[in-house]
């Protein structure tokens, strides 16, 4: 079992006029694959190295297993991390440098040799071992140093950018092989990217950073559907957001008042924001929807492929849709058209 | 053009090559001659009469191997001011390294106010003429209770010597991404291990290069050790200027023989290292 607690944790740098990570509390599972998810300098990769010791924070607590691990060095903690360029040692072949973390251990040369020679396997690079680094292409690279980390049996598993240096063929291969090890391993998995497509793919839940903020920790699927905030909605490529008041278990909007049916209603602020994707937003030529329908002209309509996106305009408000391809009723610019917000769909964030 | 501009290049490398060998070669037949004057192209008559009065070959007659056991251990002056050279060489290069080592780390990792101020500080001894700082340097050292022995000497060679292994591991460190450290960290190592597999075959290479410097430096020393060893402290640059100015050219050229060869034996063994394809100054960088 190893249960991750980061508490109220802090960390600045002199050369930063804010904290680099200002009071982040998480608690990650034993066996999850947790994305750190933030665009660059947002200070995900600065947590991971607090996780390893590399930094101390300056205040606030990391603990595994109901253990600090703030005064235990750097090689104590079983926390391994595969830094974004690999970092393989260059003087040291494959067999060497997987073979890395049992030699500090002290275990006998029989073992580490089997050891080795197994996870080599795990990552698919059976016969490779008597190879240089500089030999071995990005890929490959990766993939030795995934074994290196992964053959002391870490209680925590650190993975930094690890698909944002490779090809976009290798990248989905790669993608896969971290998921698969990590289920048979079951060991818990961080790994920090800023690419929002990757953490949805690969993640059980995402820890989304700003500014050394978090925003918020959840599944991927909740932060399509439930987002948090404005913020954790824009970057999951919401873009539909609609101000409004709350009205009786209603929420009364410049475009008309909406049916809301979310289960947060008695958590929102008076003034709160609504949001939906643009893929659960419904159009007809005539009025045929019970609730939340609301008369609108529309401005734009792209045909992308499998998707027809639509601009709408409701009372100065402009809303994006989104529809299948397939089967679509005639629409065409300047229609009026009627737009139907399923109740069940949209989501009321405070502001 | 271009395989013309290659054959000039050629040219000129041997061009070099002759006008820094063919002095070399006249200071050898002079140190195994006897009166080679003007007129003439060789010299008449060879002889090792310079290498028996600074008493490294025993006189003929005696020239078995227990005559020069028994020379040498006579303590001759050459054989003293070699060992002192040499022994004075090899501290001094360890104690720079060891303390330049974190100095040129923090140069080449850190930017940090002041920065080139400190470098320019550090580089002023290779700027100053000697004579300028050791004199004054000469009456602390004397207060001190350093002049006139081997430690002051060693103490005044580190200050020539700190410019040279100070930039030249700060090139080192430039391009050095201590990131492998952290890796090694998190495999496991402590710090130790850590320093003695993953820093140090890093830095190696450069390391050679700045102690070749350091001892080239040291060993070539006569203004500091003069001043500072008051003449009791003999090397041998000390040593070879001394016979140069009693003007006796094959004794001359017999003592820088023996200066030269340890330079010429280090340069040998160590050109790999110096040469542009190696790692010397590139740290992790081009790996």
């Amino acid at each position: 079992m190893s249960k991750l607690t980061i508490k109220n944790l802090i960390k600045s740098f002199p050369s930063m006029d804010r904290p680099a990570v200002n009071n982040v509390n998480l608690d990650i599972e034993s066996g999850e694959l947790v994305a750190f998810l933030g665009p660059s300098g947002c200070g995900k990769t600065t947590i991971l190295k607090m996780i390893t010791g590399l930094f101390q924070p300056d205040s606030g607590d990391i603990i595994l297993d109901e253990q600090s691990l703030l005064k235990i060095p750097t090689e104590k903690r079983g926390v391994v991390m595969v830094f974004q360029n690999y970092l393989l040692f260059p003087y040291m072949n494959v067999n060497e440098n997987v073979g890395f973390a049992l030699k500090m251990k002290g275990v006998d040369k029989n073992i580490i040799d089997q050891k080795v020679k197994e996870m080599l396997e795990l990552v698919k690079l059976p016969d490779i071992g008597l190879r240089k680094p500089k030999q071995l292409s990005g890929g490959q690279q990766q993939r030795v140093a995934l074994a290196r980390a992964l053959i002391s049996n870490p209680r925590i598993l650190l993975l930094d950018e690890p698909l944002s240096n490779l090809d976009a063929h290798l990248r989905d291969e790669m993608r896969d092989l971290i998921v698969t090890i990590q289920q048979k391993l079951k060991v818990t998995t961080i790994f920090v990217t800023h690419d929002q497509e990757e953490a949805v793919l690969l993640a059980d839940k995402i820890a989304l950073i700003f500014d050394g903020e978090l925003q918020n920790f959840t599944s991927p699927k909740n932060y399509y559907e439930k987002p948090k905030n404005i913020k954790a909605a824009k970057f999951f490529g919401g873009v539909n957001f609609i101000n409004a008041k709350k009205d009786n278990h209603n929420l009364s909007t410049n475009i008309g008042t909406v049916h809301y049916k979310g289960e947060n209603y008695t958590d929102l602020n008076e003034d709160n924001i609504i949001t939906i994707r643009p893929e659960n937003i419904k159009l007809s030529k005539n009025n045929d929807f019970n609730d939340n329908s609301f008369k609108g002209l529309i401005k734009s309509v792209i045909f992308s492929g499998t998707h027809t996106r639509y601009k709408i305009i409701v009372n100065d408000l402009e809303l994006e849709c989104s529809l299948q391809s397939v089967g679509l009723q005639d629409i065409k610019t300047d229609d009026t058209i009627y737009v139907h917000l399923p109740s069940n769909k949209i989501w009321a964030m405070n502001e | 053009m271009n395989n013309n501009l290659k054959k000039i290049n050629i040219y000129a490398i041997y061009l070099g090559a002759i006008i820094l060998i063919l002095p070399l070669i006249a200071f050898f037949i002079n140190a195994f001659s006897f009166r080679w004057f003007y007129p003439q192209v060789i010299p008449k008559e060879l002889s090792l009469q310079a290498w028996v009065r600074l008493k490294l070959i025993p006189k003929s007659g005696q020239r078995t191997f227990e005559g020069f056991i028994e020379l040498w251990a006579s303590n001759p002056a050459v054989i003293k001011a070699l060992l002192n050279s040499l022994s004075i060489g090899f501290l001094v290069t360890i104690v720079s390294i060891i303390i330049a080592l974190p100095a040129a780390r923090v140069l080449g990792l850190l930017n940090f106010r002041f920065k080139k101020l400190i470098i320019f500080i550090m580089v002023s001894p290779t700027i100053l003429p000697p004579i300028a700082f050791v004199l004054g340097l000469n009456i602390n050292f004397i207060s001190w209770g350093f002049s006139g022995n081997y430690f002051g000497v060693c103490l005044v060679h580190l200050v020539p010597i700190m410019p040279y292994v100070v930039l030249t591991m700060t090139g080192i460190f430039a391009n050095y991404n201590p990131d492998f450290e952290h890796q090694a960290r998190t495999l496991g190592a402590n710090k130790t291990r850590t320093f003695l597999l993953i820093t140090l075959p890093a830095i190696a290479p450069g390391m050679v290069v700045a102690a070749l410097f350091a001892f080239l430096v040291s060993w070539s020393q006569y203004l500091l050790t003069f001043l500072i060893g008051a003449g009791k402290v003999m090397t041998l640059p000390l040593l070879v200027f001394s016979t140069a100015s009693s003007g006796n050219p094959a004794l001359t050229a017999a003592i820088s023989i023996i200066f030269i060869f340890p330079a010429i034996l280090i340069l040998f063994f160590t050109s790999k290292f110096v040469s542009g394809e190696s790692g010397a100054t590139s740290g992790f960088g081009k790996i």
